[in-house]
């Protein structure tokens, strides 16, 4: 790692301690209780002074916010629950690390109880609780930079990026998915800070999945978070973020924006796996561009929160291009995950595959919400389109609402739609060979999501099998 | 014989499905080594009863009583009676998506063996009995009765039988459905399995599957009872004969 590299880090660690005798807020506990709820240009100046951000940055930021106010809170989705959203009663950056410290006592029973049996070992418990923002993973971290660093590749978060390659950042951000697209990705761009940035030069195939888990340090995990992905042409990468253990904060509103490029003959794969807290509400929106033949790929996997709408996208723009989605969500008690894809075809000989799985639990509720536009110029496209609902208990419910705009009629598209229910004859089979009946529907669910599970690494298959497990026992709350 | 414990011995059984009494009062005792055959054209009743003793649940046993080995079972769930040694290798074995042969094949024997049990010879067992049966190694990776041919379904139901080792089998129907060679194979492997410890009860329409597997006992079932008990000739005498002859016989015509 370089040294000034380093120094960035141990200037960005110190960020949240001294920006309060910094920045004039002489009681930043008092202030961020009390005062800085809500979000405005004053409020959006300061994020972007605390980061020491380029002019450019901060005026995105601030038309960015323009637009956020006048942007309709979505129409589609869950409506009812869009509307307990106070934007008022939110904070729209990262709380000093001072304000964290005592807070574990807060930290609802039934999330500790979780990482208890998930084995989440103790320093890790207190960064997902919301408590600390530290995750002493450095070293693994710093020592897999080194070797990025020789081949051309950035991998940092995107506060860093920003002030170490401020160019290829000005030249992509916000390309994929402009502000105006909607009204939370208008507030993410307004108050961002985190995420991901990665760059892969041409013809670089990146042999080890990259994780967002090296640099937890690094506040990949904030409610705003903004990722970026570059794949230069030719060069190969596979992205992994999330856990699954449910990450807790008291901030409800988790709007994270995600843009991916895939130059021609590159490939990415995103794999993404969340658990939030039942208290937050989860919007986020992921869009990634293919040109000439190259790969994109979205595995995606959603538990928790009290309402997910997360639909990523891919934009098929160059001839040949490839897209994939494969998701799964898990709707338990109270909770509805409002999840889908999009795939646009604009160029021709492209082809997608959607693959989508939900599973309903209590009165948990799965939707599916589907894109699938084909423009003119997309002649010989091909999309296959898969969606696999199970529901568990009477209460339990599903929806699906597939929209297809095709303006080419040389096209091949597939859709299959099914909702199922774990078949008393199922069960029966089962416990007639020793399993109980808890264990016997847990098999079912576990073969349910496997098309989705043996797609990731195994040591994220083990864990997202053992938190099914404690959803289906519903020991978690 | 009769000093002997009973293996399985059911007394007066009536069953329902969706308030229907489809078993009217059977019963029967089946001793250590014996193999039984219940005979019966379609809707006697043959099948509900094997459902019933196992414990599905769409079929109530509502008058009765069935013990494995002394012990009542009815109380039991059908999980409890299959880890207590009974087990049903099933007409129409059900497909679970997702779930690997050896994955459920796994997730069986732990529940046999307990939660905390050593599974370290799992692989070799299991690869045992898959070449005693006949069935290709990739059956291990493949997801259970999905796109399987029925003979495949009825050589993995006996694969189940042979690794669970139960010390009372309910075989129903397991020759539906089977070409000759997989009747041998499948016969092989009831054969395999039976000793001189546990016992086999076969549900079957026809009599072909008892020219591999001989019966010490056959019983005909019609309408929901047992109208006629015998050795071995009595199936040879329903494969020329059918049914009929017993109706007038129970009619007494």
């Amino acid at each position: 790692m370089s040294e000034s590299l380093k120094k960035q880090n141990r200037e960005l660690s110190k960020l949240n301690e001294d920006y309060a005798t910094k920045y004039g807020f002489h009681d930043p506990v008092d202030y961020f209780h009390k005062g800085a709820k809500g979000v405005n240009h004053e409020v959006v100046e300061m994020i972007s002074k605390m980061k020491k951000e380029p002019k450019w940055m901060s005026e995105i930021r601030h038309d960015a916010l323009e637009v956020f106010y006048k942007k309709e809170m979505p129409q589609w989705g869950n409506n009812e629950i869009l509307k307990e959203i106070d934007f008022d009663d939110i904070y729209y950056f990262m709380k000093p690390i001072e304000a964290k410290k005592d807070d574990w006592d807060d930290v609802p029973e039934y999330i500790k109880k979780t990482f208890d049996k998930l084995g989440i070992p103790e320093a890790e418990k207190k960064f997902l609780g919301g408590v600390s923002a530290q995750y002493e993973s450095e070293v693994v971290y710093h020592s897999m930079q080194e070797d990025l660093e020789k081949l051309g590749i950035i991998f940092l978060d995107m506060d860093s990026a920003l002030r170490e390659y401020p160019e290829i950042v000005r030249e992509h951000f916000g390309t994929v998915i402009p502000s105006t697209d909607n009204k939370f990705a208008a507030l993410n761009t307004a108050v961002w800070s985190g995420g991901s940035f990665i760059y892969v030069p041409k013809g670089i195939d990146v042999g080890i999945p990259l994780q967002a888990y090296f640099r937890i340090n690094a506040e990949n995990m904030g409610q705003f978070e903004r990722t970026l992905i570059i794949a230069d042409e030719g060069a190969k990468l596979h992205y992994i973020e999330g856990c699954t253990a449910p990450v807790y904060s008291t901030n409800s509103l988790h709007t994270a924006v995600v843009e991916l490029k895939a130059l021609d003959d590159a490939y990415i794969r995103y794999t993404t796996i969340q658990n939030w807290s039942r208290n937050i509400y989860n919007l986020v929106t992921k869009r990634a561009s293919a040109y000439k033949n190259s790969t994109i790929e979205w595995v995606d996997g959603n538990l928790g929160s009290r309402l997910t709408m997360k639909y990523p996208c891919v934009q098929l723009l160059g001839e040949g291009a490839k897209g994939e989605i494969l998701s799964v969500a898990f709707a338990g008690i109270d909770q509805h995950q409002d999840a889908g894809a999009k795939m646009i075809h604009a160029a021709p000989n492209t082809s997608s595959r959607i693959t989508s799985k939900s599973i309903s639990k209590d009165n948990g509720r799965a939707t599916y919400r589907g894109m699938i536009k084909i423009h003119k110029n997309a002649t010989n496209a091909k999309v296959s389109v898969e969606c696999d609902a199970l529901l568990i208990g009477e209460n339990a419910r599903s929806d699906t609402y597939p929209t297809m705009e095709i303006d080419n009629e040389q096209v091949r598209v597939e859709h299959e739609a099914r909702v199922s229910k774990v078949a008393e004859e199922q069960l029966f089979y089962l416990t007639s060979r020793g399993l109980t009946e808890d264990e016997a529907r847990l098999l079912i669910v576990n073969g349910f999501m496997e098309p989705f599970t043996k797609e990731l690494p195994l040591e994220y298959a083990v864990e997202l099998n053992r938190l099914i497990e404690l959803e289906m026992e519903g020991s978690i709350g | 014989m009769t000093d002997k414990q009973a293996i399985l011995e059911f007394k007066d059984i009536h069953v329902e499905v969706e308030g229907k009494e489809v078993v009217k009062g059977v019963s029967l005792a089946i001793y250590p080594g014996e193999i039984h055959a219940i005979m019966g054209k379609n809707g006697s009743g043959k099948s509900s009863l094997s459902n019933a003793l196992m414990g599905h649940p769409a079929y109530t046993i509502t008058k009765g009583e069935a013990c494995l080995k002394g012990q009542s079972i009815l109380e039991m769930e059908a999980d409890e009676r299959s880890r207590a040694g009974l087990f049903l290798a099933f007409q129409y074995p059900l497909a679970i998506p997702g779930v690997t042969v050896a994955n459920f094949m796994r997730a069986s024997l732990k529940a046999h063996r307990g939660a905390d049990a050593d599974m370290s010879d799992f692989r070799k067992l299991f690869k045992a009995a898959m070449a005693d049966l006949s069935v290709d190694q990739s059956f291990a990776t493949r997801y259970i009765n999905e796109g399987f041919s029925g003979g495949e379904k009825k050589r993995i139901e006996i694969l189940q039988m042979s690794m669970l080792n139960p010390t009372m089998a309910l075989l129903d129907e397991t020759d539906s459905g089977l070409d000759i060679d997989a009747l041998k194979i499948v016969s092989k492997g009831i054969n395999k399995h039976q000793s001189d410890t546990n016992g086999v009860l076969m549900v079957t329409h026809y009599q072909r599957l008892l020219n591999y597997i001989k019966p010490d006992h056959v019983h005909v079932m019609m309408d929901g009872r047992f109208v006629k008990s015998g050795g071995p000739e009595l199936a040879l005498k329903l494969e020329d004969s059918g049914y009929e002859w017993l109706n007038e016989e129970k009619t007494g015509v």
